[in-house]
């Protein structure tokens, strides 16, 4: 590491334990056009360590894609304008030039994308596709890279790899594809998988297929993980620490287990009200956040998040309309950072907004904010998957 | 996405409709059910509730779709059948929303577009009011559009790009000449204010809109012709999870106001639950389950609608940690060409046992409002030993025919409920 971050309020977070393999500090993407200049990414700060897993969650347009985009230094040669550090285990990837970044790309940091059909070229076999991937980066024969070619599809639970590897991606099912792209991405065993949207376009069934593989092979290879998605589900079940994005901006960030079940932020809570629950209780109501994501080529003043929050009225002032929070720790944990003028958030989404979507936790979880005891919270999940098991 | 994906654009229809005036009345559409528009008082909606009482409106029985396949050459012969939709019945009260729920592939779309007679079915009846439409004549069909109409899943293609709003939402008063041609405008803005859209903004074209407000179009449409079923196809699986709470509140006041009943076909299992009060569970083009909301979610019988319901990853994980349990189906859906013999689940079944390759199982009421189409039907963890249906279909346990005895005249296989049915426990009819 070239620099030690230790600063709180930038989201870096070297206190717990683990070796800090990415960290992104105040990365801005901007992009001039003929209409002004879109801030896609403003300001955003975060860190990755090994054998973890960051959910990054978000609404279309609010930066969550272009900001990995940037990692992989996919903004080479376009009009973006970058600033900010994003260090690679110590490197910084914004400092290299295209041929250093090659040199990186694939092999250190590999992306899986929503779309394998767009993302996978009709035209070769998987099998091809693969065995490029491999000898980009190593100096192997063709047959060598065949072998590995096979040996990774049949880690993702490819059947029959060594005929499937001859395979075209049209004659592969989408489940199939998706983890023909994992197996394309872990070729070179990256210490850092972005996974934009991997499960967004497949079936529950075969969502909870590729999402087991993805925890299996971390486990086993040790990488660090970047999941971008909008599935709260999703950043629940596998993720470490969750980051919520807006016009570009980080709004809430810290620990999975407390941004979903204390979360801060009115954006998060949106979120969390907006999307129905497959358990739990049927009185639950769905209240949607109202209208649209905003504009990043002119952002809202203040909080961008403003015009659309029900709770503005609570902030003395018009605080939210003309200052921009910062994003500082909440009451609860150092390492809970909100960007919000709110000052007791807690009690607002434990008395306003959790009776509404969830009125069979509300008892549960004002409960244990006494006593303290974690994952009472989640009382309800467990008895009714004891059930099921 | 768009605004990520083509970073040089920027005319990406979310970013430019919101710096323009249509922020405005998407905020007042969120809130088009609650009768404040400060964003202070928007009101959700909770799960929609069953009319009681209900006249059928909608009667599918033992439906199919087989599409030919072809061989290639010169003459193509027919070679086989994609058996998209293969012997599906069920029932829809007038008012009342019935989900279908499968994976893709399993011919809940292919229904959808049976009912509204886009395709025409191979056999079996459906029958709307009393009527069968199933083999009516295009000429025939055309009053029937008025009372079938459907919402399709992906904005941006099912507007035509070239005409206004006006004109989509208002083709359907022409071509069924509902009202004289100088009415047709202020019809359009009356069906654009009830949508949340502003009325004023008929003249627009479907580019200046964003996803949200494009599948408003879209149900003002459907609206038009005040149908009594919407077929609704995926209707928010392609926008934005705050949007799609939009919608869904739509659709649900629109429910409520017009009493107008939806056949709501949606993979998300989640959402299905909050809207429909009664869901059907499709597989491999059969109905595998159906029943109302809490025998489904709570006490399903099919082990694939249990493996189905395990595998949505739950927000409520968080408090715990880790993945949740869940049944582990293995493999892919099998073709519908060549499906499997017997129960078409059972090469992916954990409970499968020989007579599931023999023979298909029933849809068998096991409930008062409950069918289930499984040998071995039971809770997770409860499944029985010894077939169930045995019984009922005159065989052993083995599934060959048992020649003591016979089937059973009680086995009902028409669609909606009857008042006596099926008791698993104690393996003979039971009524309320």
């Amino acid at each position: 590491m070239s620099s030690s971050p230790t600063q709180v309020h930038d989201g870096t977070r070297s206190q717990s334990a683990g070796d800090p393999l990415l960290v992104v500090k105040d990365l801005k993407v901007h992009f001039p056009t003929s209409d002004g200049v879109v801030k896609a990414v403003d300001g955003l700060s975060y860190t990755v360590e090994r054998g973890k897993t960051l959910g990054i969650v978000g609404e279309s347009g609010s930066g969550k894609s272009v900001s990995s985009s940037a990692i992989m230094g996919l903004f080479h040669g376009s009009s973006a304008q970058l600033s900010g550090q994003i260090l690679l285990d110590g490197t910084d990837v914004l400092t290299l030039s295209e041929k250093e970044m090659r040199a990186l790309r694939g092999r250190d940091v590999a992306m899986i994308f929503q779309d394998p059909l767009s993302a996978l070229h009709p035209y070769y076999t998987v099998g091809a596709q693969i065995i490029e991937a491999y000898r980009v980066h190593q100096d192997v024969k063709k047959s060598v890279a065949r072998r590995r070619a096979i040996e990774l599809l049949d880690r993702v639970g490819i059947p029959q790899p060594d005929r499937r590897v001859d395979d075209y991606p049209h004659q592969f099912s989408g489940g199939m594809r998706q983890r023909a792209m994992i197996a394309m991405g872990l070729v070179n065993d990256p210490s850092m998988l972005i996974a934009d949207e991997p499960t967004t376009a497949l079936d529950v069934t075969v969502q909870a297929q590729i999402l087991d593989l993805l925890q299996d092979l971390q486990r086993e290879f040790n990488s660090a993980v970047i999941i971008i998605t909008h599935d709260l589900g999703v950043v629940a079940e596998m993720t470490d620490d969750t980051l919520v994005m807006y016009g570009g901006r980080a709004v809430e960030y810290g620990k999975t287990s407390e941004i979903l079940t204390h979360p801060e932020m009115p954006y998060t809570w949106g979120l969390l009200s907006s999307v129905p629950e497959v358990t739990g209780d049927t009185s639950a109501k769905l209240i949607p956040i109202p209208g649209n994501p905003p504009s990043l080529l002119n952002p809202p003043s203040g909080c961008h998040f403003h015009p659309r929050c029900a709770h503005r009225d609570k902030v003395p002032g018009d605080l939210c309309v003309t200052t921009t929070p910062e994003l500082v720790p909440g009451g609860r944990d150092p390492h809970h950072l909100k960007r919000c003028h709110l000052a007791d958030p807690e009690d607002i989404y434990l008395q306003e907004v959790l009776p509404e979507i969830a009125p069979d936790l509300v008892d549960e979880i004002a409960a244990p904010e006494q006593t303290g005891a974690p994952g009472v919270h989640g009382t309800t999940g467990t008895t009714e998957q004891g059930g099921r098991a | 996405m768009s605004a990520e994906q083509q970073p040089g654009r920027h005319v990406d229809p979310e970013a430019t409709t919101s710096t323009e005036p249509e922020a405005a009345p998407a905020q007042h559409a969120a809130t088009a059910v609650a009768t404040d528009g400060s964003p202070g008082h928007v009101q959700g909606h909770g799960a929609s509730e069953a009319p009681a009482d209900a006249k059928t409106l909608l009667s599918v029985e033992d439906l199919r779709m087989w599409f030919p396949v072809k061989s290639s050459g010169v003459i193509h012969r027919t070679v086989g059948h994609v058996q998209a939709v293969d012997g599906v019945s069920f029932e829809v009260a007038e008012g009342a929303s019935l989900g279908l729920v499968g994976e893709s592939g399993c011919g809940k779309s292919t229904t959808g577009k049976l009912i509204t007679r886009l395709l025409n079915p191979t056999g079996g009846s459906i029958n709307f009011q009393g009527r069968d439409i199933a083999t009516l004549k295009e000429r025939e069909l055309k009053p029937l559009r008025r009372e079938i109409q459907m919402i399709f899943q992906d904005p941006y293609t099912s507007l035509n790009p070239r005409h206004t709003v006006g004109s989509i939402i208002g083709a359907p008063l022409r071509i069924h000449k509902i009202v004289p041609e100088n009415k047709v405008l202020d019809r359009v803005r009356e069906l654009l204010e009830i949508v949340g859209l502003n009325p004023e903004h008929y003249n627009r074209f479907p580019n200046e809109f964003s996803g949200g407000q494009r599948q408003r179009i879209g149900i003002a449409r459907a609206l038009t012709l005040n149908p009594k079923l919407l077929v609704a196809d995926e209707p928010v699986s392609a926008l934005d999870v705050s949007i799609q709470a939009q919608v869904v509140n739509l659709l649900q006041s629109i429910q409520s106001e017009f009493g107008v009943a939806f056949l709501f076909i949606a993979h998300d299992l989640a959402i299905v639950r909050h809207f429909c009060p009664e869901v059907a569970v499709m597989y491999l083009g059969k109905v595998v389950e159906i029943g109302d909301r809490d025998s489904i979610y709570q006490r399903s019988m099919h082990p694939y609608t249990q493996a189905l319901l395990s595998a949505v990853p739950d927000v409520k994980q968080a408090a715990i940690g880790g993945r949740r349990e869940r049944i582990r189906l293995e493999g892919d859906v099998p073709s519908p060409i060549n499906p499997p013999s017997g129960c078409r689940f059972r090469t992916r079944c954990p409970i499968a046992q020989d007579i599931c390759a023999k023979v298909e199982p029933p849809l068998l009421q096991i409930g008062p409002k409950h069918k289930v189409a499984c040998h071995f039907p039971g809770t997770i963890g409860n499944h029985p030993t010894k077939p169930a249906t045995t019984g009922l279909l005159g065989l052993d346990a083995d599934g060959n025919a048992d020649p003591r005895a016979s089937a059973s005249s009680e086995l009902n296989t028409s669609p909606g409920y009857a008042d006596r049915w099926y008791d698993i426990d104690r393996q003979s009819m039971t009524g309320a």
